[in-house]
């Protein structure tokens, strides 16, 4: 049951394989399997029962010794949202990317990447870990390369050494945890580190962990690499990259500090909270001072990223609520916005906000696209963005941490600012100053895509009042490590 | 680079090579070896054939369809894993073990030979599959 999410990219890489010479096929292929990925969340998420831990051990293997698999509403929510930015990505692409790209690979690569973030979610075993972070580092670097434009090339190599880099970190980090400890299954760790005292070199491990997971997720100052690598690949393969990767790193560190840091927030408190604060100012200025969509849209990645941070440091029910939300309108409204990007270009033929314009006059549809998810970034109701901001500010004040709050007000008020410029100059700057439509036909593909998803944004805002349970519970369950330690090995004290 | 000798070498060592993969891939599961170093094993012999009588030769051998081999190795792979769960086990990629006697050896099967056999095509078909695609790219 919970392994559905892992074998089903697999089964379907198998198949794509076997019907590589035939486009059409491969396209229904993606599009089923990305489908059944909802399928196979739906069902876990309905099995969470008994304390709202499912826990499965790969090959029958008893939990500290063999590899275990855990879902929680954390994960289960995520792998939801996961697939369903899926089926809005994978239609997208069908419509936006060229014919070449779409047979040298492009489905089998999404695949690819969905195996290894599904498998990031649901593992709970730290080398295990590291292989998914593998599987996806590959697929999307070789994503990134598709079609071998110069521009591709440049960038993919920044993307690839800091990820190595990261993946180097990760190794060294579990090399020292498993020679102090004794084990690699993530709740065995946290029962040990809770009954004896902590060895010192387990804090070295942690923070090694935190650099590599903050590189991955790509908070300051290892954001670099997102910036110069995620604007260069088709826009479409880049807004399921905001989907996907950041977002798994960034759920990691909310996984570990729940299960590991949690025990020094004395220490870790300040370093989250900075780190946080500094990613969300820095991503926020990088992106105002930006003229090309793609380029904005990249750094507020990394800006919105700092307020999931502020919701993992702030840690109380609240603060985790509004972190996992942030982090699923995070990806819903960042690929929606990428994805309305995507259709300007094709109907104008560039990225450059200098020459876009009259958008609002000649398509009003595609404006109207574009607004909800800005808005939803900026974090005006009924949005999504609206009530993650709320949550996390109400933690905020109400935890008393008043810098990183008044931070995030601030950074709140760029954000807009960023999207009313982006308005602004696409939307509403008359057609003399830019140039005219060079598309007159789209395929219905890439705006039946961009619906999908900007549909999801508006529907997680407006049914926050009955999805709000389901983020409190996950944020409960993070608050107390016990529950999850004791899921996954029974017997132990 | 083309010498008759390397030629003469590369001839005779791919059959070699590749039974000895063979032999890396049966024994790895208790002493060194295992799907993957076989899998290096029998990509290089083609690799190495390929460097003695050029990319466009190697090509038209019969075994070389990369593509074909990832995806049979993924699916083999795969399949291992599900046949635990076929004899009643709880989870995926349970160990199923038989002992095949045949006249006076006895060879001993299981699903994990059958996931190494997977990694070994996978390895091999992507091997073959990124070295050849490099070396076309120099001439």
């Amino acid at each position: 049951m919970l392994f559905l999410p892992i074998l089903i990219p697999l089964i379907s890489i198998v198949l794509l394989i076997a019907f590589r010479s035939r486009l059409k096929y491969q396209q229904g292929l993606s599009i089923v399997s990305v489908i059944a990925q909802l399928f196979a969340a739906v069902a876990i998420l309905l099995r969470l029962s008994g304390n709202g831990h499912l826990v499965a051990q790969a090959g029958g293997w008893p939990a500290p010794f063999g590899i275990t698999f855990v879902a929680d509403y954390t994960s289960v929510i995520l792998l939801l949202a996961v697939s369903l930015v899926a089926i809005g990505s994978v239609i997208y692409s069908i419509g936006f990317v060229d014919f070449d790209r779409q047979k040298n690979g492009l489905f089998l690569l999404y695949q690819g990447l969905l195996a290894g973030v599904n498998g990031a979610l649901l593992t709970g075993d730290i080398f295990n870990l590291y292989v998914w972070f593998e599987v996806m580092v590959i697929s999307s670097f070789v994503l990134i390369t598709l079609g071998s434009e110069k521009l591709q090339l440049r960038a993919s190599v920044k993307y690839l050494v800091m990820n190595l880099i990261g993946s180097m970190l990760f190794v060294a980090a579990i090399g020292l945890l498993y020679s102090q400890l004794g084990t690699l299954n993530m709740a065995d760790i946290a029962n040990k580190m809770r009954l004896q005292p902590v060895p010192p070199l387990v804090n070295s491990a942690i923070m090694l962990f935190f650099i590599a997971f903050g590189i991955k997720a790509a908070v300051f100052p290892f954001f670099f690499w997102l910036p110069a690598s995620y604007p260069t690949p088709p826009i479409a393969i880049t807004a399921f990259f905001g989907a996907t990767l950041t977002k798994v790193g960034v759920y990691v560190m909310l996984r570990f500090y729940s299960l590991f840091a949690q025990l020094d927030v004395t220490f870790w408190q300040p370093v989250i909270f900075t780190v946080a604060a500094l990613t969300m100012i820095f991503g926020v200025l990088m992106a105002a001072s930006s003229y090309d969509i793609r380029k904005i849209l990249s750094f507020h990645i990394v800006s919105q990223i700092g307020y999931i941070l502020m919701g993992i440091g702030l840690f109380s029910v609240v603060g985790l609520a509004g972190a996992i939300l942030f982090i699923v309108h995070n990806m819903f409204s960042k690929t929606a916005t990428f994805m309305a990007g995507g259709l300007m270009y094709l109907y104008k033929g560039s990225y450059d906000l200098k020459k876009l314009g009259w958008i609002y006059k000649t398509k009003p549809l595609l404006a109207f696209l574009f607004l909800i998810p800005a808005l939803s970034l900026a974090g005006i109701p009924p949005t999504p963005g609206f009530f993650g901001k709320f949550l996390l500010l109400y933690a905020g004040f109400d935890g008393a941490h008043w810098t990183i709050t008044i931070v995030a007000l601030i950074v709140s008020i760029l954000t807009l600012f960023s999207m009313v410029k982006i308005w602004n100059e696409a939307m509403w700057k008359p057609e003399k100053n830019s140039v005219g439509l060079v598309v007159k036909k789209v395929k219905p593909a890439a705006w039946t895509g961009t619906i999908i998803v900007v549909t999801l944004t508006l529907l997680l805002g407006l049914t926050i009042g009955y999805t709000y349970d389901y983020f409190a519970e996950a944020a409960r369950q993070l608050l107390d490590p016990s529950l999850y330690i004791k899921a996954v090995l029974p017997e132990q004290p | 680079m083309k010498t008759e000798i390397l030629k003469i070498a590369a001839a005779h060592l791919k059959p070699f090579l590749l039974i000895l993969s063979l032999v890396v891939l049966y024994r790895g599961h208790n002493e060194p070896g295992g799907g993957f170093i076989a899998g290096l094993l029998a990509g290089m012999a083609y690799v190495i054939y390929a460097g003695a009588f050029g990319v466009g030769k190697a090509k038209q051998l019969r075994l070389v369809k990369p593509m074909f081999f990832m995806g049979l190795g993924i699916g083999i792979a795969l399949f291992s894993g599900m046949i635990g769960l076929m004899n009643g086990a709880d989870s995926i990629f349970t160990g199923i073990w038989t002992t095949l006697t045949l006249g006076g050896f006895s060879l001993k099967l299981g699903t994990p030979l059958l996931f190494d056999l997977g990694v070994y095509l996978t390895v091999a078909g992507m091997l073959v599959k990124v070295i050849f695609t490099v070396m076309e790219e120099d001439v």
